[in-house]
């Protein structure tokens, strides 16, 4: 009788379960997919009639265009390795070496998550801008009148604003893994020999690979895509693609070659999230918290 | 515990406190002393004064606070009603077509919010829908880059949750809309507050899209920040950023008092 019945059921589920799917998805492409399939219509027709790649070679082969999706991809590579490194020594420390207060840290830690992006960048001007805290104390220890200290205003400034903004996405799925690990495993690897580097080395970071991979694709998707930090430190001559974007619509009206960045960067970003969803799937659980 | 040494272990501590003093502490510190600085020439500010908060409660800039809180709001509600039923129809369906669809309600979250703004832009300034240079706009956008968010939320909950329950309500005879009314909702409602903290504070700190989008009268408080920061009163500025966060904290420290069936039955 179950055999009967049961096809019956699971026939009913998937009907209804369609029907119900409509309107959210009916709202997000209204909202979300139609406005994206705009972009890509203008950056191929622009003001012609026809569609073309003429704008995308006019952009690409620019050197503009060129330099903001370098600087993009130093700037994301870089500021993803730093968090992954930040983010493993932090998570290490809160997990392994036992001291009062550190599950407060990591939450506060997180708390960063829910705090606007540029507030950082802003803080780096009154820290290490020409006239903040670190640059005034060299002045008067070693006695100059300029300066010495001058990486804010570049590709530097904005690379650690984004591993400080963006390590909580690599802490949190390393301290969800390392709470997986037996500390009796630790405890015997000790008790046979190991010191503290081989057992980071041999028992910890193989543990951590998972949950590394998957906060590091998350933090180059959303370094690529970062756009208050970029906007705030404003370094000469530091543009990405999303301010590219910004630039080449609200400053020069300029929307045709405003959508070809637009689709490029749009095109970027979608590749990289299907590798962070790639690595999501192979490896199981360890979402970075967020998507 | 991997350091078993009293050195090695004050070594560790160190380490962290350095890191973690230099990268969290000191951007907050720094940031909240310059909302009170007067004057800063020297390695700390010479006199702290409240000038900056009277000015900024008594110009246009609370004004922006609330654009901002009403924008957060009214973009969170909607993504997390959307978020939540996309995330409920989703569990009906099976295959290669949720797959599918789990990507589609993802795939805000992966692209870059000035594109999205830009998006917004060039759609919906032509018939059929005309939405520029209204309020609408800044919502539309905000509810779209957090729509993601919320829908991972309260998926991940649905996941969590054991089908025992439902199948209890179901087999003493609830039908679909009280099962999901007095059992489903209820019993993710941790995740549904999680859900809509999260939107709002991403939203509070939007700056993107809101950008490309917002209309005269309309101006969130993060570009109030940057128009400031931009003309060089990064003072001003400061004291509006500590605003903002507090304003966004004290929401979500809010929302966390929220009781809920689940909590209080543990």
């Amino acid at each position: 009788m179950t055999s009967i019945a049961a096809p019956a059921i699971r026939r009913t589920s998937f009907n209804t379960g369609w029907q119900w799917v409509l309107p959210p998805l009916f709202f997000l492409s209204v909202l979300f997919f139609y406005p994206l399939a705009l972009i890509v219509r203008e950056s191929l027709l622009g003001h012609g009639r026809s569609l073309s790649l003429s704008h995308y070679d006019a952009v690409f082969t620019s050197g503009l265009f060129q330099d903001a999706l370098l600087h993009t991809i130093v700037i994301a590579l870089a500021a993803s390795a730093g968090c992954l490194v930040l983010g493993f020594v932090l998570a290490l420390v809160l997990s392994f070496v036992a001291f009062p207060g550190a599950r407060l840290l990591a939450r506060l830690i997180d708390t960063f998550i829910a705090l606007p992006t540029f507030l950082v960048a802003l803080s780096f001007t009154f820290i290490y801008g020409s006239a903040g805290i670190l640059n005034i104390s060299l002045m008067h220890l070693l006695h100059v009148r300029l300066p010495p200290v001058d990486f804010l205003y570049s590709a530097w400034g904005v690379i650690l604003a984004e591993v400080t903004v963006y390590t909580p996405f690599v802490l949190r799925p390393l301290l969800a893994s390392f709470s997986l690990i037996e500390p009796a495993q630790i405890e015997i690897a000790n008790s046979l020999g190991a010191g503290p580097w081989r057992i980071i080395r041999q028992v910890i970071l193989p543990a951590a690979i998972p949950a590394l991979l998957a906060g590091g694709s998350l933090c180059l998707l959303l370094t690529t895509n970062e756009f208050g930090i970029v906007l705030f430190i404003s370094a000469k001559g530091v543009i990405t693609l999303p301010l590219l974007v910004y630039d080449q619509a609200v400053q020069e009206f300029d929307y045709t070659t405003a959508c070809v960045i637009a689709a490029a960067n749009i095109g970027l970003s979608l590749t990289l999230y299907s590798l962070y969803r790639m690595i999501i799937t192979r490896f199981g659980g360890f979402r970075a918290g967020l998507v | 515990m991997l350091v078993w040494s009293r050195s090695g272990r004050i070594g560790a501590w160190l380490l962290f406190s350095l890191l973690f003093g230099v990268i969290y502490v000191l951007p907050v510190a720094v940031i909240a002393i310059a909302s009170f600085a007067g004057q800063w020439n020297g390695v700390l500010p010479s006199h702290l004064t409240f000038a900056h908060y009277a000015r900024a409660v008594h110009s246009s800039l609370s004004a922006e606070l609330r654009v901002s809180l009403i924008t957060g709001v009214m973009a969170s509600a909607v993504a997390l009603v959307v978020g939540t039923w996309a995330a409920l129809a989703l569990r009906k369906i099976y295959g290669a077509s949720r797959l599918v669809l789990d990507i589609v309600f993802f795939i805000p979250s992966a692209v870059p919010s000035v594109s999205v703004g830009l998006g917004l832009l060039v759609a919906f300034s032509r018939p059929p829908i005309l939405l520029n240079g209204t309020i609408a706009m800044v919502v539309v956008a905000h509810f779209v880059l957090t729509s993601a968010f919320t829908y991972g939320n309260v998926s991940a909950g649905l996941a969590r949750l054991g089908p025992e329950f439902e199948q209890m309500a179901e087999s003493l005879g609830a039908r679909p809309g009280y099962r999901l009314r007095h059992v489903t909702l209820p019993l993710i409602t941790p995740y549904l507050i999680a859900a809509f903290s999260l939107s709002f504070a991403l939203s509070m700190g939007e700056l993107g899209a809101t950008m490309m989008v917002y209309p005269p009268g309309w101006r969130t408080l993060p570009v109030g920040i940057f128009a400031l920061a931009d003309r060089g009163d990064i003072f001003e500025s400061a004291t509006l950023t500590v605003l903002l966060a507090c304003a966004t904290l004290a929401v979500l420290v809010g929302l966390s008092y929220i009781p809920t069936r689940a909590a209080s039955r543990r």
